[in-house]
């Protein structure tokens, strides 16, 4: 963002920047920054919460008034990701006959629609669709049975993306089955890793690729970096 | 979190701590018309796009437009590391469209771009196509639709 605001600002464009990285935006010293401490991927702050993201936009525009820069100031509220699992209970076991985690996701199909029906759009999209989750679900079993991970049928052989789509599939449809006040930064993240068969099982097949030296990028990034405890 | 062990937003801040920055020996700065007279637009890093669109990539350097009116967009961002449901949740915490539209019809900016737009944040370090190629043609289409302000919103 710091390297497009300097492009921007040669090009005749006043700019604001909405920092994330307070270290990234003193070394890169856009013209104008506001950094803001809150949760990674919610650069105005707080979802659903207009007065709160006005706040921040006004004071990010009013840094439009300073005669010259760089200007970086800081938010003054600070808001911390909240990794304690969100509280949302899983369907009951339904068929005994399938893998735990196609169970569990064939289980939660229904508020994976209506969250798509509610919101108009899914980002399940990079790879596979809903109704190929449960199918990738099982190719992951496979890897942990010791099935060459390129071998078995994954979209391009991209397990890291199959497996960012069966995330984004259960966090949609969390965002429907919890009662209670709209989920903290990584809360749903903290749910899928922490109580859902499907994180559990891509964390193990992920330990898996890495001990049968699958590229790095493909087995890494099939999680968040502090997800797992990955041992060579 | 009953480990003691960083945070995902501590480990994923640290490591940005760490990487490469380009230098600009020249910064402009430009001076903007006031805020009641500007037209004001969004750009965001968070690989926002229409589900009719083409998705991003990882490593991707191109962009897509988001129309000012566009409201149901994919989160095409390959990151892992980051907070994705406070987008699912509302758009506007990564992409502020109402907020501005709010903004515009009270008069404190003079007006919201009709056009606005999406790069992927996970670039390549020495973001060499982002300033060189991407970046300049984006700004180019920016002022071609009368905008003096942006607003960058990261993921």
């Amino acid at each position: 963002m710091s390297t497009l605001a300097h492009v921007f600002e040669a090009a005749g464009l006043a700019t604001v920047v909405l920092s994330s990285v307070l270290e990234m935006a003193q070394k890169c010293e856009p013209p104008r920054a506001l950094h803001g401490e809150f949760p990674l991927g919610r650069p105005l702050g707080k979802p659903l919460d207009a007065l709160f993201q006005r706040d921040v936009l006004d004071r990010a525009l009013a840094l439009l008034d300073a005669p010259s820069g760089p200007v970086l100031e800081v938010y003054p509220v600070e808001i911390v990701a909240d990794e304690t699992p969100l509280a949302c209970a899983l369907p009951p076991r339904f068929d005994p006959d399938v893998p735990p985690a196609v169970d569990e996701a064939r289980g939660i199909r229904k508020a994976y629609d209506r969250s798509v029906t509610a919101r108009g759009t899914t980002s399940v999209s990079r790879k596979i669709s809903a109704d190929e989750v449960p199918d990738m679900l099982s190719k992951l079993y496979r890897i942990l049975d010791g099935d060459a991970w390129d071998e078995l049928g994954f979209p391009d052989d991209d397990v890291r993306s199959v497996a960012q789509d069966i995330r984004t599939y259960y966090e949609e449809a969390a965002l429907e089955m919890a009662d209670g006040p709209p989920p903290e930064g990584r809360q749903v993240e903290a749910w899928f890793f922490e109580r859902t068969e499907a994180g559990a099982l891509i964390l193990a097949a992920r330990q898996k690729m890495k001990e049968v030296k699958a590229p790095f990028p493909q087995w890494f990034y099939m999680a968040p970096g502090q997800r797992g405890r990955i041992t060579s | 979190m009953a480990e003691d062990r960083q945070t995902g937003d501590q480990m994923m801040r640290a490591h940005a701590a760490t990487l490469p920055v380009p230098v600009f020996e020249h910064a402009a700065f430009v001076t903007p018309p006031i805020l009641r007279q500007a037209t004001v637009a969004i750009v965001t890093s968070a690989a926002l796009h229409c589900a009719d669109d083409e998705g991003f990539s990882a490593g991707d350097t191109s962009f897509r437009a988001i129309q000012r009116e566009q409201k149901n967009l994919v989160l095409g961002h390959w990151s892992p590391n980051f907070d994705r449901t406070g987008v699912v949740l509302d758009l506007n915490v990564v992409f502020p469209i109402d907020r501005l539209e709010e903004m515009a019809n009270e008069g404190v900016i003079g007006a919201v771009a009709p056009t606005h737009y999406s790069f992927a944040g996970n670039q390549p370090d020495d973001v060499a196509t982002l300033r060189y190629d991407t970046g300049p043609t984006v700004a180019q289409a920016l002022r071609a639709e009368g905008v003096d302000v942006v607003i960058l919103t990261p993921v």
